[in-house]
């Protein structure tokens, strides 16, 4: 398939394999942003062909997996309640909540859809006018932009039945909070193509200036995560560290500024929690003033709450890239997809579901 | 007390785990294998069922017949490349078939919701009956129910058959050993892609269409031509990955197949690629993996090839003693990986 299949070569992997193993001297620890490229990494074994000196780690990007608790739970309410059409994408729908998921509230009988775009729930409330019609706006930089559309075709054509659960976080305050930590070990990223395409990648300068540490916008398919790589290992070699751009068949240095202008209208950023992590400040958006009779928890009024995490999660460190899913005690024996402690082991985009899913037991591990 | 809550029998799946039937309890991944090993394996325990083929194989007095059921619920009723009735034909022929069988005989039970409109079920008819043509089966008898509107999903239909077994080739999953050979008859994931795209309304140049068909005739053919054919499942819910997962688990051996060697066709993959959706766990109606002996892959490639069923048939990979349970794949870039049994409903990523 074109567009596909150049990116999955074979030969042209093993090619940059070589010369990632004639360009890397020492060791050197290497974080993928997004939860997309290490469902990449782990299922096409890209990690088997580095060099024993580079590390993989997994990073914070996967939108299923960093929603709070606290906004699971809120979820359930709202799906809960009777004259209530709750769309969302579909992972979310297995996330486990303190008591449940939202496929159980669907499977008790609560009007839960899989929707593919939020403009699909603005029209499930256009056709459904005496229900409310919630989404549940997760998601990074990238999903931005169409729901900020979906609210912003709302307000402009009347609609009063459509609302919004949002749960939005942004990449680069989570970046800065791994490069802050003391336990940090990340010595080069690779940042997110797809954030990047709407996003650009002028904000990510900064902070490769400020923490010295090479940033790569990196694509998602297999040739693009190794040659990510290795430009970001021959930074390291060299001694730089600038942002670069693998991903340029999708980004432009200052993003796409119509998804921008729109995001800037219809949301404001604000200070986030990240499951598994906290709080961390200015980290995420959230709906403006202008637009807040489209916000869920002020039309369904649930309750600011802090809920535990389950203690035996060790999603905060696996998140922040601190440790390995294989090296969490529940991995594979009380946590696994059927049985979730935690977010990363639902997600297709989760690193404990990845490594469950392709790589059982460390032994398949090279 | 003490004595009476020992004769108590506990529901065998906990309830505090699943107090409810989720979808994914039908969805023909890991979820609905625990409701059948906890649940109906152990409170129907027989030899025959134990053996957990697609049908029971029954010996009366010399004569061996196979004997299964299925029912039918899915949606949308018409769909590109079939209905519902193609479906409840060709399911049931095909587990007869998986079996080594010659179907014969099937009954059909017709569950209607108030409403249905008239014309609908006439067309779904007359599908089943040409799919019944084409099989080679009578449906001998039958059952109508109806249900109050809101009851059921337009329409539900169970099929059951029965066919006979005119050979002494055993055909089960405990006779997979190291060194077989993993045959497929075709492309996959074409009957699920075709159903989500009338599901979530997604056009393609040209429609997708199911590959619903009976496989019964293609089965004969190689089990004729004196094949030792030693298992066949077809590929249906849960698709490639959980066929080679259950006979991996059944037959306690390793499988290891090659992603290259699989052959997906450009508008499946496509589809797959927007839906975040991996094409080893999609549906299909029309295909199925067999397992033969090393020396056996050139004759049953030709006779497959030569059948208009089994045109792209491919080896897609090998039995080992490596890793018994398990199934590996060596992915495109030549790394290998572990193929799961899906757990739950496959379901569309957010980005």
């Amino acid at each position: 398939m074109r567009f596909i299949d150049e990116y999955r070569d074979a030969r042209a992997a093993r090619r940059y394999a070589r010369a990632l193993a004639r360009l890397t001297t020492r060791p050197w620890t290497i974080m993928e942003i997004c939860g997309g490229q290490t469902h990449t990494i782990v299922k096409f074994g890209i990690d088997e062909l580095l060099p024993p000196e580079i590390t993989l780690v997994h990073g914070p990007g996967c939108p299923v997996c960093v929603t709070p608790i606290e906004l699971i739970d809120k979820a359930i309410d709202i799906a809960s309640r009777p004259d209530v059409i709750f769309c969302s994408f579909g992972d979310m729908l297995r996330v486990p909540g303190t008591e449940k998921d939202l496929l159980t509230v669907k499977a008790h009988g609560g009007d839960v859809r899989i929707v593919y775009s939020p403009l699909d729930a603005l029209e499930l409330a256009k056709q459904n006018p005496h229900k409310d019609v919630v989404f549940f706006a997760v998601g990074f930089e990238t999903t931005a932009p169409a729901n900020a559309m979906a609210v912003f075709q709302a307000h402009r054509q009347g609609v009063d039945n459509f609302f919004l659960l949002v749960s939005h976080v942004l990449v680069p305050p989570a970046m800065e909070a791994i490069l802050s930590s003391p336990h940090n070990r990340v010595q080069g990223f690779l940042a997110a193509g797809h954030v990047c395409t709407v996003m650009g990648y002028t904000e990510y300068e900064p902070i490769a200036r400020t923490y010295q540490v090479p940033i790569v916008v990196t694509g998602f398919e297999p040739l693009d995560i190794l040659q990510g790589v290795y430009m970001c290992i021959k930074q390291l070699e060299e001694g730089r560290a600038e942002v670069e751009n693998q991903y340029t068949r999708s980004v432009r240095r200052r993003g796409n500024p119509s998804a921008q202008q729109l995001i800037r209208e219809v949301f404001q950023v604000v200070s986030r929690k990240w499951r598994g992590v906290g709080e961390i400040p200015r980290s995420g958006l959230g709906l403006r003033e202008k637009y807040a009779q489209f916000d869920a928890e002020r039309r369904f009024g649930v309750a600011h709450s802090t809920i535990e995490e389950p203690a035996e999660c060790m999603s905060g460190l696996i998140l922040q890239g601190a440790m390995s899913p294989h090296q969490c005690p529940a991995f594979g024996t009380r946590c696994t997809p059927e049985h979730p402690l935690g977010a990363p082991m639902v997600s297709s985009e989760g690193a404990c579901a990845a490594y469950y899913r392709y790589r059982r037991s460390p032994v398949d591990t090279p | 007390m003490e004595s009476e809550r020992d004769f108590t029998p506990q529901c065998p799946i906990p309830l505090t785990e699943y107090p409810h039937i989720l979808l994914a309890h039908g969805g023909g991944g890991e979820l609905m294998h625990h409701l059948i090993e906890k649940m109906f394996l152990p409170a129907f325990r027989n030899a025959l069922l134990d053996a957990q083929h697609d049908g029971a194989v029954l010996d009366l007095e010399g004569i061996r017949l196979a004997f299964t059921t299925d029912s039918y619920v899915v949606h949308p009723l018409v769909f590109p490349g079939g209905t519902i009735g193609d479906l409840a034909i060709n399911g049931t022929v095909n587990d007869l078939a998986m079996c080594g069988a010659r179907p014969l005989f099937l009954s059909a039970g017709f569950i209607l919701e108030e409403g249905l409109p008239m014309e609908t079920l006439w067309h779904i008819v007359q599908s089943m009956q040409r799919a019944a043509e084409r099989a080679k089966v009578q449906l001998v008898t039958g059952d109508t129910k109806v249900v109050d509107k809101g009851k059921g999903d337009g329409l539900f239909i169970n099929t059951t058959g029965i066919g006979i077994i005119e050979h002494n080739c055993l055909i089960a999953p405990h006779r997979v050993q190291p060194g077989d050979a993993i045959l497929l008859n075709g492309d996959i994931g074409r009957h699920g892609i075709a159903i989500m795209a009338v599901r979530e309304g997604l056009a393609f140049e040209s429609p997708i269409e199911s590959d619903t068909a009976p496989l019964a005739d293609l089965v004969l053919q190689l089990l004729q031509a004196g094949i030792d054919v030693h298992c066949l499942r077809d590929l249906t819910r849960g698709g490639l990955a959980s066929a080679l997962n259950e006979i991996a688990r059944a037959g306690g051996v390793h499988i290891h197949i090659e992603e290259s060697a699989i052959p997906v066709c450009e508008d499946v993959r496509g589809a797959c690629e927007i839906l975040g959706l991996d094409p080893l766990y999609v549906a299909n109606e029309g295909r199925l993996v067999a397992f033969i002996g090393p020396t056996d892959v050139e004759r049953v490639l030709t006779i497959m090839r030569a059948h208009p069923l089994g045109a792209d048939a491919r080896l897609i990979g090998r039995v080992t003693d490596d890793d018994p349970g398990l199934v590996t794949m060596t992915s495109a870039i030549g790394a290998r990986r572990v193929v799961d049994m899906l757990s739950g409903e496959q379901l569309p990523r957010i980005c």
